[in-house]
């Protein structure tokens, strides 16, 4: 490890990256899905005339409409309409953002909080570390999905129902984010102690750098890789954890549905020939985990070293 | 000691989460009324006798009544521990076996059709949600095809408190479906991490030096490396009995099976409180009795720790 | 090797099953929800009802024409205006062996009339009973009661004597969560008793061999209630054939079970009728934003009505299955008329210009409860009235959930605006009078109060002659309709499927009666 300080940017535009990622098929298929993907569920407004979240803008008798291309299709409904007469592609595109906004905000959760008890935890040692070192045993073997019921059991008992749809979405980031933490926390944990007592640490606490400025200016970016790794795979079991959360229907209000959701309330037409209103977003969710997943997994492959040849 | 923070955290959760009181009775109960109930409930009892007496009736079994389905919560709990332990059971065995199997195979077949094959559709199943899985299992064996039932355990036969599965016909197919659903996401973990163990052992000098020394490649790989690479499947093992137990809620309720995590599931959307609680204490029982039969298979497998003593607690 | 000797163990296991297989005459049953506890006198609840029917019998009983006649009872007379006079069958015994006695009549209504009873109201006009020797009875009621008949078919009858050995002798107090052995346990006269009970899971049925009466076909001797709350889930098992019959099968599977060569699909109008309540009592709406109560103004709820096209909810969502209603009763009530049943017409307009002339002209918002499993379609149904409102500006908020707790908070007054089905087990429009429409009434969550309904309520109750009790019921209906006190849906239809061979006959109050079940 060199001495300097390296920006993240510097880290990613770094040639060994840049050249196996140009050398991957999968990566940048899945990343070009990604980027679609994210795109068009952050834009979706602009893309698509309909809003689903807006109950007065649908017509009931446009429900049940099949995918554009079969006969009784109609073509300002590609993907075919719902039972309450939504849009399936436009609902699915305003369903996966609310899958991607608790997916990304349960792992930038669990990502600060991990990293930030991970890094203290080495820095200062001593009793501290310990008791944060055996929390992240703890919260290990509890799984991620009994957690999350967990804390939305309890939300559910504690804020009153007329708050609870508002609060849904925090309480599910939250509730996936917590059981996240302890992967960051270690990882940041282990890292840190073979920094600290390098040259260069001793050195700033020397000339008075505050223990802060050394945690985040100096140790915080050698840990980037890592922690980008598990961040990605991580992001994958969120958006999988969310949807199985509301799936289970105890994630985000049917107001304003997940993928999961969506999922959940297809289901009911499994058997009736409406097989698009399940089979869509389905598939949707799968290809979405799938992209993350193999992005993940070349990057593990080409970040860490160790399971290289 | 886990246990007793998780004791604390559900008896919290059954005093302080919505009154008990108002979960009871009507609207129309007059405040004498309730104030008596509070009274016999002891529910105006200092808080340390109060957990005292949790702690007591916990030991006991006893989480008072379920308010949805107005039964005592530990004869529901018990009522349906036979199916969901049958279930994690049998997904447990599918997923080891059929994961250290695939997983010793990528591992040494590094490069080729089949393996690669083997790790695509692994990927996929960590990307497919359990209940995606489930459905569609649903559709394609009980549906399309008719071969395999839905929904809950079939025929079961009642052996002392014990309800088994296992001895009809009915029972037999009705498990194959949820534990094969089950068994898939922890399966795809096995794979990658059995895979990894036999690339990084297969590398280790006393492999190589085995191999130098003419022992034929067969038994290089089953007996020298699988034995190390094992050890480690053990840890994911045991704490993978404790996803399985959390993720057969996913499970139980696309099936119906009539188990805990079922059971547990209607409660959170009914915020049944003595049923969450008692759940919560009976995982962490779990739980910790799972780390502890951990640590004690690993005394047994890897002579190293024998020496350094056991650090590792639940 | 060792393949071959799993082949032989399964094989042995298909032989030593195989006869139970071909011979076993159990029907497995399923429907969305389970009967929500066995004490047959706390909870006044369809599919309560419907379990609680197989092991219990009442005096008397509807049959599959849905006409009254005797079950317990052989014969009845009146005595005077107020008298009634019940002879019991003398060859009747518990499914315990214990013989069936009057003394089990007079504990069983005095039990229905208990404060904890949930059908103390519905036998409100009984005010005495005793047993005049060991098989007859004798029934007073306060003031001369045409549907005593259709009340009493309702009320089950139990053991005195196995009530009393387990501690069962008050009606369990559902509402306030108590936990009785006859909650769980049922012992009674029927055709059939309950040897398991799962809530939510499995409730076994086993033939009672003492029971007085006879089977349609005696092949049947097992029926295993197996409630699957997922409609997916259970029509799949009805396709694959895990399940024989399902009570309640969903609307938009019923093309895809008819075409299956092994099942068919019975449909018929239930007595039931869907409706919408607004409290027109409270002063401020719970869920309100308007600081005020809209729904006390008629032109508002008459805004409402009109903005609901209960046609495109009949073709989208009831699949055709349903008849739009415009009173909560329907055909072969007492007092229904086709005239009465007809609606204001769909017109989004005029409701808008209701809505403004009324003071709301940018609507309001209010939170719509609902079952998500009692009803066919109920949070569909629900789903597409917030839509339709949210076309004339009211902003809707759902909120559903199960049935148990939906019904709980309606009958705390946790409601602004919600949804419930009504059925008429009497047939005569005075059960819904006295229900929904009379002040304070238990199910009246609208809180209407007229004193010219409650006078013809007490007609009803009253008058033996039947002309002049039937015009209180017509001016009655008049009145509750000009009002718009509800907002009426429609008549449910219902569907059952069921094997090809597996025969329960279909009722329109949706109860299967499976002694009348055979095979082919």
């Amino acid at each position: 490890m060199d001495n300097k300080v390296i920006t993240t940017w510097g880290k990613i535009k770094d040639s060994e990256i840049y050249f196996s990622f140009i050398k991957s098929p999968t990566a940048i298929v899945s990343s070009i899905l990604l980027a679609i993907i994210f795109f068009c569920s952050f834009f979706v407004e602009f893309l698509t005339p309909y809003n689903p979240f807006d109950p007065s803008s649908l017509s009931l008798m446009d429900a049940f409409t099949p995918p554009s291309w079969t006969s009784e299709g109609q073509i300002e409904f590609l993907l075919g309409t719902d039972g309450q007469g939504r849009d399936m592609l436009s609902t699915i595109l305003y369903g996966s953002r609310i899958s991607l906004i608790v997916g990304f905000s349960a792992i930038l959760f669990s990502l600060i909080l991990g990293v930030t008890l991970g890094l203290t935890a080495g820095f200062f040692g001593g009793k501290y570390e310990m008791i944060v070192m055996r929390l992240t045993d703890v919260q290990l073997t509890v799984p991620s999905i009994l957690m999350a019921l967990l804390v939305d059991g309890i939300a559910r008992g504690i804020i009153s129902r007329e708050l609870h749809d508002e609060m849904a979405i925090y309480v599910l980031i939250f509730a996936i984010g917590i059981s996240e933490w302890p992967q960051f926390a270690r990882v940041s944990r282990a890292a840190t102690l073979v920094e600290k007592n390098k040259d260069y640490v001793s050195a700033s606490t020397i000339i008075g750098v505050s223990n802060l400025a050394i945690m985040f200016k100096h140790i915080l970016p050698n840990i980037m890789r890592p922690i980008l790794v598990i961040g990605t795979i991580g992001l994958a079991l969120a958006i999988i954890a969310e949807a199985t959360l509301s799936f289970l229907g105890v994630g985000v209000p049917p107001t304003t549905p997940s993928l999961g959701t969506l999922i959940r309330l297809g289901n009911d037409f499994l058997f009736s020939g409406e097989w698009w209103i399940t089979f869509f977003p389905a598939i949707f969710l799968v290809i979405l985990a799938f992209s993350i997943n193999l992005l993940g997994d070349w990057m593990r492959d080409t970040l860490n070293p160790k399971l290289k040849k | 000691m886990v246990m007793l923070v998780v004791a604390f955290v559900s008896f919290s959760l059954f005093n302080f989460v919505g009154d008990p009181i108002n979960n009871m009775v009507g609207e129309e109960t007059s405040d004498e009324e309730r104030a008596e109930l509070r009274d016999t409930l002891g529910l105006m009892d200092p808080i340390h006798v109060q957990f005292t007496r949790f702690i007591i009736n916990a030991s006991k079994g006893e989480f008072g009544i379920s308010y949805q389905l107005r039964r005592p919560v530990s004869e529901l709990i018990f009522e349906r521990l036979p199916a969901t332990i049958e279930l994690v059971v049998i997904s447990a065995l599918i997923a080891l076996i059929s994961g250290t199997l695939l997983g010793v195979y990528t591992g040494i077949k590094r490069k080729g059709f089949f393996s690669d094959l083997i790790l695509a559709v692994s990927l996929l199943g960590v990307s497919l949600p359990t209940f995606v899985i489930g459905i569609l299992f649903i559709y394609l064996f009980a549906v399309i095809l008719g071969i395999l039932p839905s929904f809950g355990r079939g025929e079961v036969v009642d052996i002392g408190f014990w309800s088994t599965g296992f001895l009809t016909i009915s029972g037999l197919k009705a498990i194959i479906l949820p534990s094969v659903t089950l068994s898939l996401f922890q399966m795809t973990y096995i794979i990658r991490l059995v895979r990894a163990e036999m690339m990084e052992i297969l590398q280790t000098d006393y492999i190589k030096f085995a191999r130098a020394r003419g022992i034929n490649e067969k038994s290089i790989n089953y007996k020298h490396a699988l034995k190390n690479g094992l050890i480690p499947v053990i840890t994911i093992a045991g704490i993978n009995i404790g996803t399985l137990i959390a993720f057969s809620i996913i499970t139980e309720t696309v099936f119906q099976w009539p188990g805990m995590g079922f059971l547990f599931i209607q409660a959170v959307q009914f915020v049944d409180i003595p049923i969450m609680s008692a759940y919560l204490v009976f995982i962490a029982f779990v739980f910790v009795m799972i780390n502890f039969i951990v640590d004690i298979l690993y005394y047994f497998i890897d002579p190293r720790i024998r020496v350094k003593g056991d650090s590792a607690s639940g | 090797m060792k393949y071959r000797y799993f082949t032989k163990i399964l094989l042995a296991f298909l032989i030593a099953f195989a006869p139970t297989q071909t011979f076993a005459k159990t029907i497995k049953w399923s429907m969305q929800g389970d009967s929500l506890t066995l004490d047959p006198h706390a909870q006044n609840e369809g599919p309560t009802t419907q379990v609680s029917r197989q092991v219990y019998e009442a005096l008397v009983t509807r049959g599959l024409d849905m006409k009254i006649g005797p079950q317990l009872a052989t014969e009845w007379r009146t005595q005077g205006p107020n008298t009634w006079i019940f002879k019991l069958r003398e060859d009747v015994k518990f499914s315990d062996g214990t013989p069936f006695t009057s003394e089990d009549v007079v504990f069983s209504i005095l039990r229905a009339k208990q404060r904890t009873s949930d059908f103390k109201e519905y036998i409100s006009t009984v005010s005495g009973v005793k047993a005049v020797n060991d098989y007859t009875v004798e029934i007073t009621t306060s003031k001369p009661n045409p549907i005593l008949l259709n009340q009493l078919s309702n009320i089950f009858i139990m053991s005195k004597k196995w009530s009393e050995k387990n501690f069962a002798v008050m009606a369990q107090n559902w509402d306030a969560g108590q936990e009785t052995f006859s909650a769980t346990n049922a012992m009674g006269t029927g055709p059939f008793k309950i040897t398991l009970r799962e809530p939510n899971t499995k409730t076994v049925f086993k033939r009672n061999k003492k029971w007085w009466g006879s089977m349609k076909d005696e092949k049947v001797t097992e029926i295993h209630l197996l409630p699957i709350k997922n409609a997916a889930t259970r029509v799949a098992a009805l396709l694959s054939g895990e399940i024989d019959v399902v009570t309640d099968a969903p609307v938009q599977d019923l093309a895809r079970i008819k075409n299956s060569p092994a099942h068919k699909v019975e449909s018929t109008a239930q007595m039931r009728t869907i409706f919408l309540g607004m409290d027109q009592g409270a002063d401020k709406l719970r869920t309100g934003n308007t600081g005020d109560n809209p729904f006390k103004k008629k032109a508002v709820r008459q805004a409402l009505y009109q903005a609901i096209d209960i046609e495109a909810i009949k073709k989208k969502v009831m699949r055709g299955l349903s008849e739009p209603a415009g009173i909560i009763t329907f055909p072969g009530v007492n007092g229904y008329t086709e005239d009465l049943d007809k609606r204001l017409p769909y017109d989004v307009n005029a409701a808008k210009k209701l809505l403004a002339d009324a003071g709301y002209p940018n609507g309001f918002e209010v939170e719509l409860r609902c079952p998500n499993d009692r009803y066919v379609n109920d949070e569909a149904i629900c789903t597409a009235v917030v839509g339709m409102l949210g076309k004339i500006g009211v902003k809707v908020s759902l909120f559903a959930q199960t049935k148990s707790k939906h019904f709980k908070e309606l009958k705390d007054n946790q409601g602004d605006f919600y949804m419930l089905g009504w059925g008429v087990p009497t047939l005569d429009s005075h059960y819904v009078f006295h229900y929904l429409y009379e002040s304070g009434a238990s199910w009246n969550r609208v809180n209407f109060s007229n004193s010219e309904v409650d006078a013809a309520i007490r007609v009803m109750e009253g008058e033996v002659n039947l002309d002049k009790r039937n015009a209180a019921i017509a001016n009655a209906w008049k009145i509750v309709k000009d009002d718009i006190s509800y907002l009426p849906l429609h008549h449910q239809v219902i569907s059952w499927a069921a094997k090809s061979d597996v025969n329960v006959p279909i009722r329109p109050n949706n109860e299967p009666l499976f002694r009348f079940a055979s095979f082919d």
